[in-house]
Parts: C-alpha cells; structure tokens; sequence
C-alpha cells in the first residue's frame, strides 16, 4: 500500500461525548506515506497509544475513517490488516521455542514449513537471534524478548507497516541505542512503513525521518526534527523539543508589536496585521535560549536582564536571566563572556514566535498553522 | 523482599505455633499412642506394636472404602477441573454482569456441607423433589438414589460438581484476570486461532492456580464425609462409603480405638504422600 | 455479547440456582402440600415454617450457637495469625520455612482423623460442649490458610513503608495498628471471609464436640432428619437460613473475593 490515511478521525472512549475533554484523539486528517520512518512523539495520555491501536485495528475509532489507499477499513479486524504491532511490554509465548515463536504467525497462516524455515532463519540473521533459536522463551533477557517481538513483526511478508509502541521502555539504558540502530538498520533494509511511539524526544530525532507531536488528543505538528525544532507551530512542541525547551512569555499587543512588564518587542508589519485579524484569548511570544542573542555590552535596542543564575555544562553554559520579571533560559557557547550582574539581549526577529492559543501565528497565512497534513 | 534474619520474630509466630500446636500435635501424638495399644478400658492398656497397622492394611472392608474413595476424587478431579477452566473461559470481566455471576457462584460454596446434601437429598426424590420426579415422570427414567447403587454414585458426584466446580472456575478466573491485555492484542496481531491462544496463552498462565485447584479438590475430596453421608448414609449397602466415614464408624460407632487410630494415620500419609507427588510432578514439569 | 459463550454460562448458573430456588420453593409449602404432589410455586403460600423457626429454641439457638462459634474462631484466627503472616513477610528466622510448611499441612487435616482426640481432648480440660471448643478446634485448619493469605498481602507491601515509620518514631504496636494494617485492608477482609466460610460450613468436628448448650444449626438440622416423620417444610426452611449469612457476606466482600483467589492462596 502507498500510503495509510486517517480521515477526520476522532475517538472518544465515553458512548456521548459533551466536549472535546472527552475525546481522547480529537478530529484530525492525516496521512503516512509509504516507507517512512515515523515517530509519534508526546507526553503520556496525549492519545498516542490509542491512535496506534486504531491504525493497526485493535481499536475501533468512534468517529471517522482509517483507509489503507483509497480502502476503508475500519470494520477489518488486526487480522484482516497486515500491520504488526510490537508493544511495550515484551510479548513472547514463554511455552515456545524462539524457533517456534517467529514462526507463529507463519503457521497461523497456514504457510509450508520449508518456507517458514527460510523466512525465521532471515529474520533471526538480521535481529542476531540465532543462537537463541532452540532456546525456551521464557528465560530470554527483556531485550532478548522484546527483538523476539519484533521478529514476529518482520517475520510476515505481507507486512506493509510495523507500529511500535514505547519498545524500549522495558531495555536497559547501554541496550538501547543497539535495538535503535537495528530498527533503523531494519528499515532501511525491507523498505517498510514504520511508526514509532515514544516520549522521549531524543528517540524520536534519531530514528526518524519525520515526527509527529501529539498533544492533548491531536497531531500539532508534523515535520523534520529540524522544522520542529526551528519553527514550532504549537507551544507544546516548543517546550517539548530542545534541551531546556523554547521560552515562553505572555504578551499583550501594542502598537507597531507586542509587550509585556514595560519592554517591547517589535513585530513585523505583515505579522502585526495577521495579529489584528485574529481572534484570540492567549498571546505567547517564544523564543528558543540557543537563539537569544546575548551582546557583549549594552546596545542599541537591546534589552537588559539580571542575571539570576548560571550553570556550566561544559561545552555551553545556561543562563537564566529575569527580564521585567519573567524568567528567561539562554544557551551560552563556551567561548562567549559571561555576563556578570546583567545582561544584554535581543531577539533576533527570524527566531521570535507569535503564539495564539498555543498555536503559531505567521505574517503569512497560507504557510498554515496548525495543520495536520503533511507538508514539505 | 529482601527479609531479615531475626530470631525474637519467633514471638511474633508464638501464638499461632501454640495454638496450632495444642489443636494438631497433642491429638496427633493421643493417635499414635492408641495405634499402637489395645485399650479396653481406662486402666488396662496393652503395647502390641504394629499389630493395628497390619489388621488394618489387611481390612478387606479398608481396602474397599479405599478403591471408591480413588475412584470418586479421580471422577471429581476429571470432571471439575475440565469444567472449571471451561466457565472461567466464558465468565465476563467487567460491568454488572461479572459481580452477579461471581455471587451466584459463590452461594453454593457458603452452605454448611450438610445443608447442601440436604437440598440434593430433597431435589432428587422421587415423590418431593423436583429433579427426582422430573426423570421418574417426564423423562420416564427409573431414578432412586436410595435404592440404586448406581444412581447413589452419579447423584453423589453431581452434588460434588454442583458444589465445587465454582471453587476452580474462581480460581482459574482470578488466574485469567492476572494476564495482560497486551498477550490477547499481540495474539490477535499474529492471528492466532481462539485454541492457540488458550493452548499458549491461557493455560500457561493458569498453571499456578490450577496447581492449587487439583491439590485442593483432591484433598478435600478424599477427606469428604457430610454430604454423601446426608444423602445416603453411605448405602444403598456400602456403595456410596468413603474413607471418612469408614473412619468415624470405627472410631465413634465402634469406639476400636487402637484400629481407628492405627487407620487415622494410614490416612492421613495417603493425603500427605498423594498431595506431595502432585506438587513435585507440576513444580518439576514447571522447570523443565 | 458472545452467545457461544454466554449460553453455557448461563446454563451453568442456572444448575446452581435450581436446587436452592427448589429449597426455597420448598420453605413457603405446608407439610401437606408438599406431600400431597408437585407444586413449581407455592400455592398454600406460608411463612409458618420460618415462625416455627424463629420461635423454638430448639432451632433458632442453633443458629446463634453456630454463628458464635464462627465468629470466635475468625476473631481468634486473625487475631494470632496477623503477627505470625508478618514475620514470616518480614523476616527470616530459625526454623521459618519449615514451620510455614507444617502450618500448611495441617489444612490437608482430615478432620475425621481428629474426631475422637478432639473429643477426649476437649472433654478433659472441661470444654466439652462449649463454643469455644469448636472454635479452637477449626483454628486447626484455619489459622494456617489466615497466615497464608496475610502473608501473601503483607508481601506486597514494600518494607520500605515498615522502615519509614520507624525513622519517623513509631513504636512497633503504634506502627501496625495505625499504618500497616489499613493498608492491607483488604486482605483482612479477604482471610475473614475464608475463615468464616470455612468455619460456617463444617460439620463434623463441630457437631463431634458439642451436644446441648453449642449444638450447632447443622446438627439440629441433621438429628431433626433422623427422628421419624421429616418436616420438610421446616427443613427447608431451616436450610435457607443457612444460605443467607453466606450470601451477605459474599455481598460485603465481593471486590475482594476475586482478589484473594488471585493470590491462589485457597
């Protein structure tokens, strides 16, 4: 299959619904292509798990349509699809050999034994299972089961999509890049579609080519680490992404820009109107503390904060700086001065956010916001 | 948990040492001290060694107590377990239905022993019960549990099953509750058929509970005296006389002491010898 | 709803439910038309058979003598097991797993093989015939599954819980009375609702021990079955009013039933 689209979908696990405090994925339209390394990042209970369940049909979604292509198939049962599913907890039959447990779901579907032998030897090649083949599954370690998991996933070859749900949670932490490297390693070799699911943004990065971040029940943004990390659309991926995440300030509007606690910040023209023309109830303006710029003595129109704390990280230092009473993170490189009592700063206006109820604002419209299809 | 090695812990289990002591070992050592003499009465007592244990290996009626006795808790065992994991199977998990069902089912394990042989004495009569005159007059079977040896057998199981069964069923079902949701889904992924998943996945994990089902139905089983003895007084004739009543005949009808205790003890090995070989044969088959 | 597995079910619970709504059926009939033939509902509806029973002493004392005697025994069976489940939770000690072992083997007890030296026992320390004898008596098997089923429940709670309440000062008593004992609540309930049941429903040792002042429900009910000419309404009767102190306690501790069979500790 091209492509897995998910077409106005919303899921509520209440029989009425009253609000969106009750939908656990609020209606979203999104679409996976084909072959891609995905991860589906956010905090737990954001609804990550659940859209995963849907998506591999363990769930059914209450509003909406899961089309593989341009088939729907929400009324096909997990096994009708041919999607695996590897979950947190590592699940292998403990009566079974490792042989036997790959060669499960082969069995299941009715496949010869020559075939299967060929297939589980291929698979156990490539996760470096075959010593362990004869062995008893129940007294394989946690990442010894959970590649057992994942072979199962593998083992079938009419499996055009394989979701992971948190795999690595059970792993201990020196074991961990190894599996990652293997499932990177697995996607570029059999070309299937891979969704992955994690909370932590580190994994997210380095597996995938894409990640979607989920938030209170919707994707808010869908894109290369890099676009979220330079252009968040939403404040929670903002805050999420980045070590510390991008910093965040409340602002009313003022002529000719934003303001807050008597300083100013300047928007541009084009920005300001989109401002105007927007209804709104928060307004947020954030910026990231590896973009703030810090001069090296006061300045035209920078801005001037006491420095309230420094911390050495070795090649970088964090400052956080207060700045007409809000609290500012700034990410300073090793070789800059550190500024002692106050400091000077500015934001430069490519790396300033507009934020309106969490949302990005552009000065330009059809750049859209929050959407949740794809773009390049 | 990692435990403490402490001695003055043995004030915390004195109590519970004491008194169990006081209700098992001094009964168990007046026992072994009638198995061993002929007591006629208060003040003549005579040693005679192990001449009660070999008149009572020797019992012809012993031994016939003892082959029905197999015989029953083989029957209880092959029909209750089978039919406890098959209710536990189809027993709901969760909304109102699961607390009805679970009461329902526990009712027959709370009636005094001789209440539930008195409803079964009741339900299965000819003239009052409705289960008696049900097979007699509608169904035109001939039925009487009194006079039929037969029909004393089948309804002395059935009441065993009716009483019984629920305590596997429980114990399988809370064994059932305690896998993950997470095996069924990966089931459901590797298209597993409903029989693979019970064969991989449901019975395995049930091992530990249906261990202590078969010890315990077993146990209980071949120590079993009330209900039979409610409904058939052990006859017609001996058919339906198991082990316990044989035992309290002996002891309190015929008040012979010295066989009664030399028997009492041969009993209670049985259980303990059965019960072990059981346990080691699931524990070790476990290991491997 | 899954017919091919709910039409079983149902037939399953509906084999429990016929003998006991037979006997209840029975408990509402005169002696006359019970005799007289087959009636699926009381058509001389009467509640004589429960006056009878709540008015003669014969019988209603019974049933006050048997609930006594259960609710000693559950008393007494959680009162001495408690500290003994939480050594055996807590610590290790000289002679530990063997004693938990022995404990163990008593509930495989025959209790016909204790019959005559409970009644000698009994008899010649002056407690033949009291409520007490019978209590003690089934501490035999009892007290072993209470320390059983305790322990397990103690052992989910993590000692660092013990070890906090002691840097915070408590005293050992002051400790298990106010923090760990709420804390395995449940299990409490759980080990009373065994003792009980285990208690409630045993007939031999009781009926062994006891002749007049602690005759037991189920020996008045079964002498009543010896003596010529059954009333079989009153037995009935009798009969459901034995049902019923089970089936409230099942109501009391229904959440929990489960969770004690979970542990596999029956």
């Amino acid at each position: 299959m091209a492509e897995i689209r998910l077409q106005q979908l919303a899921h509520s696990y209440s029989a009425n619904p009253s609000g969106p405090e009750d939908y656990a994925i609020r209606e979203m339209t999104h679409i996976w292509e084909q072959g891609g390394a995905y991860a589906l990042l956010g905090p737990s209970g954001c609804g990550k798990s659940t859209l995963l369940n849907i998506i591999s049909g363990l769930l059914s979604p209450s509003e909406g349509k899961v089309m593989f292509d341009t088939t729907v198939v929400n009324d096909m049962s997990p096994e009708q699809r041919n999607i695996a599913q590897v979950f947190q907890f590592p699940v292998v039959y403990d009566t079974m050999t490792v042989y036997d447990n790959l060669a499960f779901p082969l069995r299941n579907q009715g496949m010869a034994e020559a075939k299967i032998q060929i297939k589980v030897q291929e698979i156990a090649d490539v996760l470096d299972l075959q010593p362990l083949l004869k062995k008893k599954a129940k007294g394989l370690t946690a990442d010894e089961k959970q590649k057992v998991s994942m072979g199962r996933g593998l083992v079938r070859d009419d499996v055009s999509a394989i979701l992971f749900d948190e795999p690595l949670t059970v792993i201990d932490p020196h074991l961990k890049w190894k599996l990652r490297r293997k499932l990177k390693q697995i996607h570029e070799q059999f070309n299937i579609t891979m969704v992955y699911v994690t909370h932590d943004q580190l994994e997210a990065s380095t597996f995938a080519d894409k990640i979607a971040v989920m938030y209170g029940g919707q994707i808010v943004q869908f894109g290369t680490p890099r676009e979220l990390f330079e252009k968040p659309h939403h404040t929670f991926v903002g805050y999420f992404i980045g070590s510390p995440g991008m910093n965040l300030i409340e602002v009313k509007p003022e002529a000719g820009g934003v303001g807050f606690g008597g300083i100013h910040l300047p928007l541009a023209e084009a920005l300001q109107q989109r401002l105007a023309a927007t209804k709104w109830s928060t307004l947020k303006v954030g910026i990231r503390p590896e973009f703030v710029h810090v001069w090296d003595g006061p300045f035209d129109d920078a801005m001037c904060a006491d420095v309230t704390y420094v911390e050495d990280l070795g090649t970088y230092k964090i400052l956080t700086l207060n700045l007409a009473g809000q609290s500012l993170k700034v990410r300073l490189q090793e070789d800059k001065p550190v500024p002692q009592g106050q400091a000077w700063i500015s934001f430069p206006a490519q790396w300033l956010m507009l934020y309106a109820d969490e949302f990005l604002l552009e000065a330009d419209a059809s750049a859209a916001s929050a959407s949740e299809v794809p773009h390049e | 948990m990692s435990k403490v090695q402490n001695n003055k812990a043995w004030w915390l289990v004195l109590p519970v040492f004491l008194l169990v002591a006081f209700s098992a070992i001094i009964p168990m050592m007046t026992v072994v001290n009638y198995s061993v003499q002929d007591i006629f009465d208060q003040s003549s007592r005579y040693f005679v060694g192990t001449d009660w244990f070999r008149q009572v290996l020797q019992d012809p009626r012993l031994h016939d107590s003892l082959l029905r006795q197999f015989i029953y808790s083989a029957c209880v065992l092959l029909i209750e377990i089978p039919l406890g994991i098959a209710i536990a199977l189809t027993m709901p998990t969760k909304g109102r239905w699961s607390s009805v069902c679970l009461i329902v089912m526990t009712i027959p394990l709370l009636i005094p022993f001789n209440v539930v042989g008195t409803i079964w004495q009741i339900f299965g009569r000819g003239d009052i019960g409705l289960l008696g005159w049900f097979l007699n007059n509608v169904l035109h079977v001939s039925y009487n549990y009194a006079a039929n040896a037969s029909d004393a057998w089948v309804t002395v199981l059935i009441i065993d099953v009716w009483h019984w069964t629920s305590l596997v069923a429980l114990l399988c079902y809370s064994g059932l509750r305690a896998i993950p949701d997470v095996y069924y889904q990966a089931a459901r992924i590797d298209r597993a058929s409903n029989w693979a998943v019970f064969r991989h996945i449901q019975l395995p994990k049930m091992k530990s509970v249906l261990l202590i089902a078969v010890m315990l139905r077993f146990m209980d089983s071949f120590m079993i005296y009330t209900e039979p003895f409610v409904l058939t007084g052990g006859g017609p004739g001996n058919s339906t006389t198991f082990l316990s009543q044989t035992l309290t005949t002996m002891a309190l009808g015929q008040f012979d002491l010295g066989p009664a205790a030399a028997f009492s003890l041969v009993y209670f090995l049985i259980i303990l010898l059965v019960s072990w070989v059981f346990y080691t044969a699931m524990t070790h088959g476990e290991q491997n | 709803m899954n017919l091919r597995k709910v039409v079983p079910l149902w037939i399953y619970l509906l084999f429990l439910l016929v003998p006991i709504y037979w006997l209840v059926n029975m408990s509402f009939k005169t002696n006359t038309e019970i005799l007289g033939g087959l009636t699926l509902f009381p058509q001389d509806f009467t509640l004589a058979n429960y006056k009878v029973i709540f008015t003669d002493e014969s019988w209603y004392s019974g049933y006050i003598n048997s609930l006594y005697y259960v609710c000693l025994n559950t008393v007494i069976s959680l009162s001495v097991a408690l500290p003994a489940a939480y050594a055996f939770s807590r610590y290790r000690f000289l002679g530990d797993k063997h004693l938990f072992f022995w404990l163990l083997t008593n509930r495989m007890a025959p209790p016909a093989v204790f019959l005559l030296p409970f009644f000698q026992l009994y008899s010649s320390i002056g407690l033949f015939d009291t409520h007490i004898a019978v209590a003690l008596a089934h501490c035999l098997f009892n007290v072993p599954l209470a320390v059983w089923i305790l322990e397990g429940f103690m052992s989910g709670v993590p000692k660092e819980i013990d070890e906090t309440a002691y840097i915070d000062g408590y005293s050992f008593p002051k400790f298990f009375g106010k923090i760990f004992i709420p804390l395995i609540g449940s299990g409490i309930g759980v080990t009373a609702f065994f003792c009980f049941m285990f208690s409630w429903v045993e007939l031999l040792l009781a009926r062994t021990l006891t002749s007049v002042n602690a005759k037991p429900i189920a020996a008045v009910m079964t002498r009543t079955v010896s003596a010529s000419g059954i009333d079989w309404g009153v037995l009935a009767a009798a009969g459901v009013l034995t049902i019923l102190p089970g089936m409230l306690v099942i109501w009391f501790v229904r959440n929990h039933v489960v969770k004690g069979f979970a542990l596999g500790r029956v």
